[in-house]
């Protein structure tokens, strides 16, 4: 087996420009598959770290239904989760540990000679611990603040920046929202920008009671974030959510539901389905140029046993079996296509952080898809070799010794 | 009596070349014994190549009988013919034959990398270097064939072919492209292996190489014509001397 590498290493290295050229494919195909694959793992990796902030055993239930008439409103449809449902789903259900309803509008907001455009969240005392929200100063509104619809508000990163300028504590400060007066309540520390690229800092935070009184006048909520106990009752949680809310909003047994429940993993699963399609895509071009590179090889080799047909008569004539002939030219090509292949996974390791620095593109290269890279150039150069490896097995000894 | 090495019993050998069949031997027998130093000698078309190839196992009998040391050749397949080459034959080819670009001692090497049981990488350099020194080649032993002279190639394939320890040591041609001293040279080598008790068989067409074998073997037309030993058989030192003295000579005058 050493003796058989050796022999191969060296017809290799008698014409390095060309076992390069030759393998230039193979490189050219698998940093493709170890570039895309990283973009698509590393996409993915971004949604789920924002899934997972956005707080724990999170389940969210949503006005609308995007599967409902094969019309995706989704998101766009009119709110319809009434104070009523959201008492109820906080009464009723076991294993709720926390509930907050949602209501968003988009209003100036003004401090000083400071003014900004802002989305404002109405929500429950609950919602900061449901979303993980953490405070740099200040602390939570109270119930109270809901039950009385106080004007108080918690204020992000952002905004309180461009209200006050950088790292000033705007605690206690007051700002007004559509011209009423809201003192802010606390400093919430930053989650950064989301997998949408929208900056989640830019917020300000206050009772729902307050934003639909004050601000929006809505009398719905489009959405409430309930949090289970722990991970192994979400299930049952969302079982009981979807038939208090289907016989709330009497929904006849067969018709579709006006809302919909989701979990995390679902909401993972719903944000990562076009990186899907995007690292299959990606994978299917870097395929084709494997296969492109694999026929290059198969080209090559041909030409080598051709070549080397008097080699091949010398070597039968003093005893090789066809077999060992064999050998021998499968383990050049499969040499070449496994060298091409690390050569390959070092460019994809090079290229992948350059895409993430200068195009921001999140990137992430797994074990997994480097083991594959590999398998997959072995397995090129044993398919693209084995044909020019036959031909030089078969060759008649006679022949070949007299080849000029 | 021991085994012969070679034995033929109406050896026929016909090619099928598109719709035309050529006969190219027509029943030859044949047995060549051990220690025997025998020139197959013929003109072209004389069926001495095919002689050769079927010696050589490179090749099957199309009817009639070939034993190898023994063995019925025309019984083997392709893989076994490919053992018993690797075992039993060693072959010196006109055109050297050898590996470019590979030092002598790895071209010695080259038929024990395909020897069952494998040979340890050590004892095939201990043996390729032993066999490079029967040749009068040890020092050269790391030279590539373009850094060798024509004569020192073909000593080089002699060592390759006596690497195995063969039964039998086959040359086709072998100072087919060597100049008259460096012939005599080769043939004297050839000589001294076969005082050592290698059998050897040769084909050549020059009438003065064939004199310094034992047997002569002349075919015509797929037959065997004559088959007789050498009479007044040249011995290569002495030729040598000759050639020396003549050359003196001429420098003299």
């Amino acid at each position: 087996m050493f003796a058989v590498l050796r022999i191969a290493l060296r017809a290799l290295r008698r014409n390095i420009l060309r076992s390069f050229l030759t393998m230039l494919g193979i490189i050219v195909g698998i940093a493709a598959v170890i570039v895309g694959v990283s973009m698509g793992t590393g996409a993915k990796a971004e949604v789920d770290k924002q899934i997972a902030g956005m707080g724990q055993n999170l389940l969210v239930v949503m006005s609308g239904n995007m599967a409902r008439g094969g019309v995706r409103g989704g998101f766009g449809a009119a709110p319809n989760i009434s104070p009523a449902d959201y008492e109820a789903l906080r009464r009723e259900i076991p294993g709720v540990v926390a509930v907050s309803p949602e209501v968003r509008a988009n209003a100036q907001i003004a401090a000083g000679n400071q003014n900004s455009f802002v989305q404002v969240s109405g929500v429950s005392s609950d919602y900061a611990s449901v979303r993980s929200w953490q405070f740099r100063s200040g602390a939570n509104f109270t119930e109270g603040d809901v039950r009385n619809a106080n004007k108080v508000c918690l204020i992000g990163t952002t905004t309180a920046k461009t209200l006050f300028g950088e790292g000033v504590d705007p605690v206690g400060q007051i700002v007004r929202i559509k011209n009423a007066p809201f003192t802010i309540m606390g400093w919430l520390a930053p989650k950064g920008v989301n997998s949408f690229g929208q900056d989640q800092d830019d917020i300000v935070i206050m009772p729902y009671t307050s934003a639909m009184k004050r601000l929006s006048g809505d009398t719905m909520f489009r959405s409430l974030s309930v949090q289970a106990e722990g991970p192994a009752i979400i299930a049952d949680v969302q079982t009981n959510i979807y038939e208090l809310l289907r016989q709330r909003h009497k929904i006849q047994p067969g018709r579709d539901d006006d809302f919909m429940v989701r979990n995390q993993q679902e909401m993972s699963d719903f944000f990562n389905a076009n990186n899907r399609i995007m690292t299959i895509l990606i994978g299917f071009f870097a395929g084709i140029s494997l296969v492109v590179g694999g026929i290059g090889i198969m080209n090559i080799m041909l030409v080598s046993v051709t070549e080397r047909t008097r080699e091949i008569g010398i070597r039968l004539a003093v005893g090789a079996r066809g077999r060992d002939v064999l050998k021998q030219f499968l383990t050049e090509a499969v040499l070449l296509s496994i060298a091409g292949g690390g050569m390959g996974i070092a460019t994809g390791f090079w290229l992948a952080p350059l895409l993430t620095k200068y195009f921001q593109f999140p990137t992430l290269i797994s074990n997994d898809s480097v083991i594959m890279a590999f398998t997959v150039s072995a397995v090129i150069g044993i398919v693209f070799g084995f044909f020019p490896a036959l031909k030089a097995a078969r060759l008649d000894p006679i022949d070949a010794l007299r080849f000029e | 009596m021991s085994v012969p090495v070679i034995q033929l019993e109406d050896f026929r050998k016909t090619y099928i070349t598109g719709e035309v069949e050529v006969k190219a031997v027509r029943g030859v027998s044949l047995s060549i014994q051990p220690g025997e130093f025998v020139a197959i000698m013929g003109a072209s078309g004389s069926g001495k190549s095919t002689m050769m190839n079927t010696l050589g196992c490179l090749d099957r009998p199309t009817s009639g009988k070939f034993l190898l040391d023994g063995v019925n050749v025309g019984e083997l397949n392709r893989d076994e013919l490919a053992d018993l080459r690797n075992r039993k034959i060693g072959f010196v080819f006109q055109g050297f034959n050898l590996l470019a670009r590979t030092s002598a001692v790895e071209n010695v090497e080259l038929p024990m990398l395909y020897s069952r049981p494998p040979i340890p990488a050590a004892e095939q350099r201990q043996r390729a270097m032993e066999s490079l020194a029967l040749v009068g080649l040890a020092k050269r032993y790391d030279h590539t064939p373009s850094q060798l002279s024509g004569g020192q190639q073909q000593r080089v394939a002699i060592a390759r072919g006596l690497v195995n320890r063969p039964k039998l040591l086959l040359a086709d041609e072998p100072t087919g492209n060597l100049d008259s001293r460096t012939s005599i040279e080769i043939m004297g080598i050839f000589q001294e292996l076969n005082d050592k008790g290698i059998t050897i068989v040769m084909v050549t067409h020059e009438l003065d190489i064939a004199r310094y074998c034992r047997r002569v073997v002349v075919m015509r037309d797929g037959l065997v014509r004559s088959d007789e030993l050498v009479k007044d058989r040249f011995l290569a030192s002495e030729e040598l001397a000759k050639l020396d003295a003549e050359q003196k000579a001429v420098q003299l005058t």
